[in-house]
């Protein structure tokens, strides 16, 4: 059974369509890339898997091992394994990093049956993975994204990520704003989680981050739908050709 | 145009009977007493015309005036013992007050730190005392209603002086607990004076039993004199059917450190006036409040600061949490004197609203007459963040938890101010309580 499976989905946010029957298959292990223009969907599709709530499915569907979640809230979906990276991470004065952080986790954990972790335990996996991302502890006794730097917000975002461990990492424009050395390290930390229960998928709409986190397959999503899939290869060439041909193809096709 | 006399109402009238039947048993201070019943008998209560009084019609949600609350008995003691627990870990002198009165025997006067003096206001009244002749109704001169009918009826309450230099470090709480199970009025009075360089922090707490029928009319005459560092605190959780109506007045000598914090978590209807005034330059002050408001709880914050002399900064923070069908009032005015050049004074207020059919009314003034400050406010009223709620969610956390965060972090940024760590926590874990209660 794939990891996720979204068959014809359709969405509109106030009236406006945005995706027009998007198909796409991620199998475990595999990391996704999807590529496009401006307004093409791409922060669209990430938001509808992660269940904010403004956009409307009209059609469709998106099963995360062929379980319906569209009909779950975005905690229940959390709670299954669906993390969405964030391409612009909110700040939130008055709520402490670390705070959040514990709360998300055993919020997590007690969904799944789990046992909250102690303390120490918590301190212990925090510490870790952030030095791994040379994030330091002082950051993480501020408030949420609170006087973060862009290139410390994106990797708050992974470090989130590798604390909550998700199945289904979905990440929305991960190096927008980042300069080449937080570039290398917001990969790595990606890097790092891939295995083979994992399964990512990647937005962005430069090759840049591509040639960091290698991607099994590459699409190109124009006018709300996948015009065309690929190897890695296939970023490359969009690099140099740009996306000019595929939003006339995408037209053609209508 | 002739001027109107309104038809004095059932309250009215019955405030007039108690005053008749009580004013010779009342303890000393009769001129000042009969002076003041005059002053409310001309007006009688304050109602939305008033402007001070526009959102919380006290004329209209007074529909009687209960008797003057009679000598507690055993239980009501009893009951009081448990008052004020939510300090019980701050280890502070506890001063305890039960339906109005002194109760010694549940009040700690031992050991008391040098240059420190507390005694009775009842006995001070009666005793014509040297302290509280010199400064009571003195300390901040008003004409508001409230603080009249304050005076005319003050029973008990506390008089506490701190000598020159001295520092008290225990908190002193003052324990006001409405414990009896009778509807009854409560009038307490205290006078706190600082002297020159003291340091003293003294708390307040106010409340009562659930589902009695009470009104509490409160006052606290503070007077900081130079040097001195004082922080204040006032937690009102009083019972659920209970009017309180509180007036701080306080002068605020030269080079001071004065900080005070209302918090208001209870009561059917309250009303928190601050009538503050820096008489002395140099001098820096922290004035918050949070009230967390449900069901038709009616909570109104009326604040005026006075900056009569030059060089001086304040910062008034206050944020009110309205759920249910609740509303909260802030009116807050900052006044700069002619010659209070330099000052420098910040006043925000914010509304967080959880429910349609909650209101918050919010009512920033200045009246600046000096040309050389620096003065702003800002009031804001509105509901949860969606993008805040959003990022909670999708990080696994449930929409209720998610909801009682950003809630605590609304009402954290005014309590994290209080500088005193174990006052601080007891106010969060309040809050806390507060939003668990809400599920």
């Amino acid at each position: 059974m794939p990891l996720l499976e979204i068959k014809n989905l359709h969405v509109e946010i106030d009236g406006k369509k945005i995706l027009n029957g998007l198909d796409l298959v991620v199998n475990k292990g595999e990391v996704q890339a999807i590529m496009g223009p401006n307004g093409s969907g791409k922060s669209t599709l990430a938001h509808v898997l992660a269940g904010k709530a403004e956009y409307e499915v009209t059609e469709g569907e998106v099963l995360l091992d062929g379980e319906n979640v569209l009909e779950m809230q975005p905690d229940e979906r959390a709670a299954k394994g669906v993390f969405l990276a964030f391409q612009y991470p909110i700040e939130i004065p008055g709520v402490a990093t670390m705070t959040f952080l514990r709360t998300a986790l055993n919020a997590q954990r007690k969904k799944r049956g789990e046992a909250e972790l102690t303390t120490p335990d918590f301190m212990k996996r925090v510490r870790e993975q952030a030095g791994k991302l040379a994030i330091n502890m002082d950051m993480l006794r501020r408030g949420v994204n609170v006087g973060f730097s862009g290139g410390e917000k994106k990797r708050n975002e992974i470090l989130q990520m590798a604390l909550l461990e998700p199945r289904l990492a979905v990440l929305d424009e991960t190096d927008s704003g980042l300069d080449i050395d937080a570039l290398k390290i917001v990969a790595d930390g990606v890097n790092r989680l891939r295995s083979p229960e994992r399964g990512f998928v990647v937005i962005t709409h430069y090759q840049r981050l591509l040639d960091y986190i290698v991607p099994d397959i590459v699409h190109v999503l124009s006018k709300g739908r996948i015009v065309k899939t690929g190897g890695k290869e296939l970023a490359h060439e969009l690099e140099a050709s740009g996306y000019a041909q595929f939003q006339e193809a995408a037209v053609a096709a209508e | 145009m002739a001027e109107l006399t309104l038809m004095k109402n059932t309250a009215e009238q019955q405030l007039a009977a108690e005053w008749q039947a009580a004013k010779g048993k009342l303890p000393g201070a009769a001129p000042m007493r009969a002076a003041a019943f005059e002053r409310f008998s001309a007006v009688g209560l304050p109602h939305r015309r008033i402007e001070e009084w526009k959102y919380t019609d006290l004329r209209a949600l007074m529909r009687d005036a209960k008797p003057l609350a009679i000598p507690p008995d055993a239980a009501a003691k009893a009951r009081a013992k448990e008052a004020g627990a939510l300090l019980a870990d701050i280890g502070s002198r506890r001063l305890v007050f039960v339906d109005g009165a002194f109760a010694p025997e549940l009040s700690d006067l031992t050991k008391l730190e040098t240059g420190l003096a507390i005694r009775p206001m009842a006995q001070a009244l009666a005793g014509s005392d040297a302290l509280a002749t010199k400064h009571l109704g003195k300390v901040f001169a008003t004409d508001d209603v409230a603080v009249a009918l304050n005076t005319a009826f003050m029973g008990d309450g506390v008089v506490i002086h701190v000598a020159a230099g001295a520092a008290v470090e225990r908190p002193i709480h003052l324990v006001f607990a409405a414990s009896g199970d009778k509807p009854a009025a409560l009038f307490t009075r205290s006078l706190i004076v600082i002297e020159k360089g003291a340091r003293a922090m003294i708390v307040e707490s106010h409340e009562g039993t659930e589902g009695r029928d009470y009104q509490s009319n409160t006052a606290l005459e503070l007077k900081v004199a130079d040097d001195a560092h004082v922080d204040h605190i006032k937690i009102t959780r009083e019972g659920d059917k209970a009017l309180h109506v509180s007036s701080l007045m306080a002068d605020v000598g030269a080079h001071a450190r004065f900080n005070t914090f209302v918090f208001n978590i209870g009561g059917a209807v309250a009303r928190n006036q601050l009538f503050l005034r820096f008489s002395g330059e140099g001098t820096v002050a922290n004035i918050r409040g949070a009230s967390l408001l449900k069901g038709r709880q009616h909570a109104d914050t009326t604040l005026v600061m006075d900056h009569a002399v030059a060089n001086c900064q304040s910062r008034e923070v206050f944020k009110t949490v309205l759920d249910d069908e609740s509303r909260g009032i802030f009116q807050g005015k900052i006044i700069v004197r002619p010659h209070a050049q330099k000052t420098d004074a910040k006043m925000a207020s914010h509304a967080l609203l959880l429910s349609e059919d909650a209101e918050a009314d919010n009512k920033p003034e200045l009246e600046i007459y000096a040309d050389d400050v620096q003065c702003g406010h800002g009031a804001t009223a509105g509901d949860l963040d969606e993008d805040l709620l959003f990022y909670l969610k999708a990080r696994g956390i449930p929409h209720a938890e998610a909801e009682a965060l950003l809630i605590q972090a609304f009402v954290g940024e005014a309590i994290e101010g209080i500088e005193h760590a174990g006052l601080r926590e007891a106010l969060i874990e309040a809050v806390a309580a507060w939003l668990k209660a809400r599920g």
